[in-house]
């Protein structure tokens, strides 16, 4: 196995999934000749052509418009929005078309579109390059949000999310993208959508998190076995909606003691649903209150404080000790 | 420095076959099969009679809110008549006689308008889109359906369906630009009906035409007269030919009129004259080219009072199919169906949940 980089793995699911079916295209801004301003597309133009790579002008609406009647037809389009805080100016055809066209046409056409974006801060970039708005997404239904945490798992990810009959928001960490290399496996892998994964068993605490707080999150719970002695359960939603609860539910029902963890901002978060979907399912079983920790609720600062907004292991290691006092 | 002129190789032409008397200009009558032109004439009719009866139901509280198309039926059936099974019709939400023409069953137009989605349902074998309600965001998915059905190297098209306050729209813009850069198979038809809800086509744009922006996108256009059938199939062949010959795009503005209000929600008194209604009464659509049938000698007084009659009897069976189908459409369960492929596990419960939650309701009656 090859060890990659996200964006190679990235990479190599568009690489494959192109060469096993004509109807997967790839559109967006500078995705063709350029390769992506992330690299993501690179080489698909030269071993697949302008017909299935197309660099499309400047224009979101325009691009995920074409992608809804494209995928109407059959096509299974895969677009690019370059960064998710222009995705905003495509919001409309999602809510509106993309998310409901299965409902207005009573089954007779869906939208089998996938939006791959990067979100999320940590990598100093400009104004509007680093918010993370899966909540947006997320509350539309008929959507289905993804967020993968690492190589492997975007790869298997974004070859199932291009097979669903249902339209995909493809949320790509920019921190991630060349962070670290995972084996990534050159024959075919798929993973669930709608599935969380326990990415480390524990019995004292649950971690709930997703995406590039992933990272940190993983190393809080390091943290607190090395010092102090707690064994974290930490589930990675993978998928925030359709939002699998039976996971998190069962692992809070064995350890009692939840925190979650996200950078979007806190109020109206993905936390306040899941700590929702933990106090119908799981409130006998909860030995303290749930902690959160998130961003907070205001834009996220540009970069010289991005920093200070983001949660780290040890605000998170502060709130699992807080979670695991009485 | 010099200052010179750029010579955009375009003209924007305005067409009219048939005037507003019904008088040919035989020089452009385009060929028409007589009996295309019968069928036509009975859509002109049926999509009318339809209308006015949809209003009459809206009033009796037997349907809800719905926009009217009165004297707008030719801009669509002239265009829409050039369509294939196979391609594909994109509309905007006042296209009830395009929808007709291409398969759409008038119950389920009062079906729809009566609050049921059953009646949005689209049979396996027409491709016609859903109505679009937020304002020329349909324009873009047919390009994306014109571009696949040129990748999959059909010689089919896709038009779509907008009306003049759609073309300030970003998705307008948005839309012709990609048709033209990706050559797409595409009509556009604009129907220009001088009025979005209140605001007149003057303060929609300083354009001179509608037809004219096609240039910035490296397009044909032209300006038809919208209530001139034979002017508006005339165009749209064209369009559809070029389209099917991968020779790119066409705007299509169709100059037309909003007899009725735009919705029934709404009251027209407050920003336009009787007078400019009544300006276009007398170029009504159907007049004059029920003239242009009579002089043809396809047509008589005799015939078209039979074919009305008949069209009458075809709405009174579909009102009362509707009415009857209505009756089963009760239990609103159906409301968590078509979210996804497959309902997610949450919406499962949250279904199970209101089952529950409705028979316990019921047992408790008014004593809950």
């Amino acid at each position: 196995m090859a060890k990659m980089t996200m964006v190679q793995a990235l990479n190599l699911a568009l690489k494959q999934e192109m060469a096993k079916d004509d109807s997967v295209i790839v559109l967006g801004e500078d995705v063709g000749v350029d390769g992506g301003v992330f690299r993501v597309t690179d080489g698909l133009i030269n071993q697949f052509g302008q017909d299935r790579v197309l660099d499309t002008p400047l224009a979101e609406s325009g691009i995920v418009g074409m992608s809804i009647g494209m995928a109407v037809y059959g096509l299974k389009p895969v677009c690019e929005i370059q960064f998710s805080g222009f995705s905003y100016q495509n919001f409309h055809q999602i809510e509106n078309h993309a998310a409901r066209l299965r409902l207005r046409s009573r089954g007779r056409y869906n939208v089998p579109m996938v939006l791959r974006t990067p979100y999320g801060g940590g990598v100093r970039a400009l104004e509007h390059h680093s918010e993370s708005r899966e909540t947006f997404w997320a509350h539309m239904p008929g959507i289905k949000m993804v967020i993968p945490s690492g190589p492997r798992n975007a790869r298997a990810l974004l070859v199932s999310a291009i097979r669903d009959p249902d339209p995909v928001i493809f949320y790509e960490s920019k921190a991630l993208y060349r962070a670290f290399r995972e084996e990534v496996p050159e024959e075919e892998e798929t993973m669930p959508i709608g599935k969380p994964r326990i990415a480390q068993e524990g019995k004292d605490l649950t971690l709930i998190s997703y995406g590039a707080m992933m990272r940190p999150t993983l190393e809080a719970a390091a943290g607190l076995k090395e010092k102090d002695g707690v064994e974290a359960e930490v589930i990675d939603l993978l998928t925030v909606s359709p939002l699998d609860d039976e996971i998190f539910v069962q692992s809070v029902l064995k350890t009692g003691r939840a925190v979650v963890i996200h950078e979007a901002p806190r109020s109206f978060g993905p936390g306040a649903e899941i700590v929702s979907r933990l106090m119908e399912k799981a409130f006998y079983y909860l030995e303290v209150p749930i902690e959160r920790v998130t961003g907070y609720d205001i834009i996220i600062p540009l970069f010289s404080r991005e920093k200070a907004y983001l949660p780290n292991a040890q605000r998170i290691i502060r709130a699992a000790r807080k979670a695991l006092s009485n | 420095m010099p200052r010179n002129t750029i010579n955009i190789p375009d003209k924007i032409e305005y067409l009219s076959i048939l005037n507003e008397k019904g008088e040919l200009d035989a020089g452009l009558e385009p060929d028409i099969p007589e009996e295309l032109l019968l069928k036509l004439h009975r859509a002109l009719l049926l999509s009318r009679k339809f209308d006015e009866r949809l209003l009459n139901l809206q009033r009796q509280g037997r349907i809800g809110t719905f926009p009217p198309i009165n004297g707008q039926e030719a801009a669509q059936l002239g265009a829409v008549a050039l369509l294939r099974p196979s391609d594909w019709m994109v509309p905007a939400f006042r296209e009830t006689a395009a929808e007709i023409w291409r398969g759409r069953s008038l119950e389920s137009v009062i079906i729809y308008n009566n609050g049921y989605s059953e009646g949005a349902e689209i049979p396996q074998d027409l491709n016609n889109l859903p109505i679009s309600v937020p304002v020329g965001s349909q324009i873009l998915h047919a390009v994306g359906l014109g571009w696949a059905a040129k990748y999959r190297q059909t010689d089919d098209v896709a038009m779509t369906f907008f009306g003049d306050g759609a073309t300030s729209e970003g998705d307008f813009h948005e839309g012709l630009n990609f048709a033209g850069v990706f050559q797409a198979p595409v009509i556009f038809v604009c129907q220009n009906n001088h009025w979005a809800i209140s605001l007149p086509v003057a303060k929609q744009t300083r354009s001179k035409t509608l037809a004219q922006k096609a240039l910035a996108y490296g397009m044909p256009g032209i300006q038809v007269d919208g209530n001139d059938i034979l002017a508006v199939y005339a165009a749209a062949k064209e369009a559809v030919d070029r389209a099917r010959a991968d020779q790119g795009p066409t705007l299509i503005e169709c100059v037309t009129y909003r007899m009725a209000v735009h919705t029934t929600a709404d009251d027209p008194k407050r920003y336009r004259t009787e007078k400019e209604v009544d300006k276009w009464r007398k170029r009504d659509p159907i007049v004059r080219f029920q003239k242009y049938l009579v002089d043809k000698g396809l047509l008589s007084e005799d015939k078209i009072a039979g074919i009305e009659s008949e069209v009458l009897e075809v709405i009174q069976a579909a009102v009362d199919g509707a009415e009857e189908k209505m009756k089963a459409l009760g239990d609103p369960i159906d409301m968590f169906e078509h979210a996804y492929a497959e309902m997610p596990a949450y919406l499962k419960e949250q279904k199970e949940a209101f089952v529950t939650e409705v028979a316990e309701m019921t047992e408790e009656g008014d004593h809950g």
